[in-house]
């Protein structure tokens, strides 16, 4: 397996980071009731997105679902696109035609995201047939929840990605809900989703999904297998949401009881950027001070982001119909 | 009689009749949440635990089973939280439950299916979030699509669909899930078929759909302060649509506007055009007006999200060009009283 140098572990840190403060200062927002898009934050899945990016190359493919804003950003996707966005502004990535699950970023790799579930997981399969027949060395890969595992169509897609050997990495985040519904509802008890996927000879890993380092090892080896034309890999990477389902609320100060405040808590614990940072310390890579001076900056960005997308004008209602075709 | 809201008046009429055919159940994504579909399901999964349950997200498999349920005597109720979701069941209802009596020659029993089916507007709902399914569905023969746009309609329409034969599209725009209006207590199927005239007038006739018809009743009343008298019609079914009413109104009054929460090409609003210049053609005075959707998928920021759908005024002002006044209509649409997250 190929070392991963300092500065990637740093890069790692710091996009989970970066992740994290966009999406909760995004959250905050949200409550002035300005940005008007129904909007699925990803707060707490910081390590998958960014896992598995920094492991791709700019000019590999992604493709993701509703709660997508992570994936766009590890990505390298605009920043000042994706808050534009969610206020509807003009200067949007989707032009302020979108809203937040319909993001876009071709200069950085991220070509859409998507609002029905497992819509993107052919879509993606096909992206990387075209990479195949081109003899194309891209990779795709596709980010997604559980939930996808319960939509036909993923087994459609990942049964031709078998067959046809196709490099795409399929990236579930399994958070163990689907709204408000707990895995128990959705699957039968003892299933692995790695073992159902392994059925169709696709290799499969379990990670710890909240170890940004052991995400970007897995997606790492799994890029270069799809690669080397040795065909599709899926990752089931464990974690969790730490915010409602849609919105910017914790689902206990709501008082919903579909999950307890404990169980958030534990997982709080695991919190992929206290984690990865800690790491870094404790190997020496980097000292409290600079995790501390990269949060400011972290900081910083999004918070201009946030001025300029403020400011930024509305789209003018006479292009209402641009862009139809 | 008393009032009830939208949510409840549907919540009433599952738990009539869940009572008295327990071959009803429920089924979807989160229907059984606290939240229950906007509360319509909430007192029957009190009621009826074990037939009112949650289902994975599955709207193709769903929906076969559902069919599978039905062929053996079941009634299954399924919802989609969002309209959209129900494309991808599509292949079942459409190609298989729709067609099911005839294409085995009625020897087959048949698959009487309800489809509670939720239609959004507003608060940046987007192109995938904000579609209104009725043309599409009501294109094809042997499915029923109703659209309620009041409380008794609500229940009064889902009870007729609980007692059908064949399968029933209901499309539930979630705007009106907080609309109050009289409901009778009791248990009052409302015939499919059969348009409901919600205002009586003379000068000009508004066909509307689901929330349309609240937008044509507040065009109507500022029309009137222009001294032109509407008449409101709400087909309330799409399939099967009551022409008689819909043209006794156009003979009448010798114009029309149709109003309808989808597009307008190859639309319900085309086919009511259609059917007025086909059956009551010497009735009009006037050119037939269609007020549907901006014709562009549905966009998520706030001014073209104005600009795109059509309110009160939007009506009013076509009904008064109709009559070839230059006056302008007043304040009279209601401020979005929708609100994020959703
Ligand atoms: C076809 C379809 N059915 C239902 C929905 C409604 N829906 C949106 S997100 C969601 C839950 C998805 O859960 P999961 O895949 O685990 O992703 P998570 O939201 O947990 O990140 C559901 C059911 C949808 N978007 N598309």
């Amino acid at each position: 397996m190929t070392r991963v140098d300092d500065e990637t572990l740093i890069r790692l840190y710091r996009t989970v980071l970066e992740l994290r403060q966009a999406e909760i200062t995004l959250a905050e927002l949200y409550k002035e009731q300005m940005m008007r898009t129904p909007t699925h934050f990803g707060v707490g899945q910081e390590a998958v997105a960014a896992g598995v990016c920094v492991a791709l190359q700019k000019s590999d493919l992604i493709y993701s679902h509703h709660r997508g804003h992570n994936h766009y950003l590890a990505k390298g996707g605009s920043l000042d696109g994706l808050v534009a966005e969610l206020y509807g502004k003009e200067t949007g990535c989707s032009r302020g035609r979108g809203g937040s699950v319909h993001l876009t970023d071709l200069s950085a790799g991220v070509v859409i995201t998507t609002a029905i579930l497992s819509q993107t997981i052919a879509v993606a399969a096909g992206t990387a047939l075209a990479f195949k027949m081109d003899e194309d060395s891209r990779v795709v890969a596709v980010f997604f929840g559980d939930a996808s595992l319960e939509e036909g169509g993923f087994y459609e897609a990942i049964n031709y990605a078998a067959v046809k050997s196709l490099p795409v990495v399929f990236v579930c985040e399994n958070n163990l809900y689907s709204t408000e519904s707990p895995v128990g509802v959705r699957q039968a008890p003892g299933t692995s989703l790695c073992e159902r996927v392994r059925s169709f000879k696709v290799e499969a890993h379990e990670l710890d999904g909240n170890d940004v380092f052991a995400v970007h090892e897995a997606a790492l080896a799994a890029a270069q297998r799809c690669r080397m034309g040795q065909g599709p890999v899926f990752l089931e990477c464990m974690t969790y949401r730490w915010l409602e389902h849609v919105g910017p609320n914790y689902d206990h100060e709501l008082g919903r009881a579909y999950r307890t405040r404990e169980e958030l808590e534990s997982w709080q614990e695991r919190c992929p950027v206290r984690r990865a940072g800690e790491r870094l310390v404790k190997d020496g890579l980097a000292k409290p001070e600079e995790l501390q001076l990269w949060l400011d900056e972290a900081n910083a960005v999004i918070q201009s982001a946030v001025a300029r997308a403020k400011d930024a004008p509305f789209p003018n209602p006479v292009d209402l119909f641009d862009y139809v075709y | 009689m008393r009032t009830l809201s939208y949510s409840r008046a549907i919540s009433e009429g599952l738990v009539q009749a869940m009572q008295r055919d327990e071959n009803i159940f429920v089924t979807g994504i989160a229907v059984d949440y606290p939240s229950g579909i906007f509360g319509s399901t909430v007192e029957p999964a009190e009621m009826f635990p074990s037939r009112v349950f949650d289902a994975p997200a599955m709207e193709d498999g769903l929906t076969g089973i559902a069919i599978g349920a039905a062929a053996v005597g079941k009634r299954p109720v399924i919802v989609h939280p969002r309209n959209d979701f129900m494309f991808q069941g599509f292949d079942q209802l459409i190609n298989l439950a729709a067609k099911w009596s005839y294409m085995y020659g009625g020897q087959a029993g048949r698959v009487p299916i309800v489809v509670r089916a939720v239609i959004g507007r507003g608060w940046g709902q987007g192109a995938t979030h904000s579609q209104s399914l009725q043309s599409v569905l009501a294109h094809f023969p042997g499915l029923i699509v109703a659209m309620p746009a009041m409380p008794a309609d609500a229940k009064g329409l889902l009870l007729t669909a609980l007692q059908q034969d064949s399968p029933v599209v209901l499309l539930e725009h979630r705007t009106l899930y907080g609309h109050e209006g009289e409901v009778p207590e009791r248990p009052i199927p409302i015939p499919f078929g059969r348009a409901a005239v919600w205002r009586e007038g003379s000068d000009l006739t508004i066909v509307a759909t689901s929330l349309m018809v609240h937008e044509a009743l507040a065009a109507a009343e500022e029309l009137m302060r222009h001294g032109i008298d509407a008449e409101v019609v709400d087909p309330r079914t799409i399939r099967p649509l009551d022409e008689e009413t819909i043209l006794a109104s156009i003979r009448k009054t010798g114009r029309l506007i149709v109003a309808d929460t989808s597009w307008e090409f190859c639309g319900f609003a085309s086919e009511v055009a259609a059917l007025a210049v086909e059956k009551a053609f010497h009735a009009l005075k006037a050119p037939v007006r269609r007020i549907a959707l901006a014709d562009c998928p549905a966009p998520v920021s706030q001014p073209l999200e104005n600009a795109f759908y059509p309110k009160a005024s939007t009506i009013a002002q076509a009904g008064l060009n109709l009559f070839g006044s230059n006056s302008t209509v007043g304040e009279i649409d209601h401020e979005d009283s929708f609100k994020g997250p959703y």
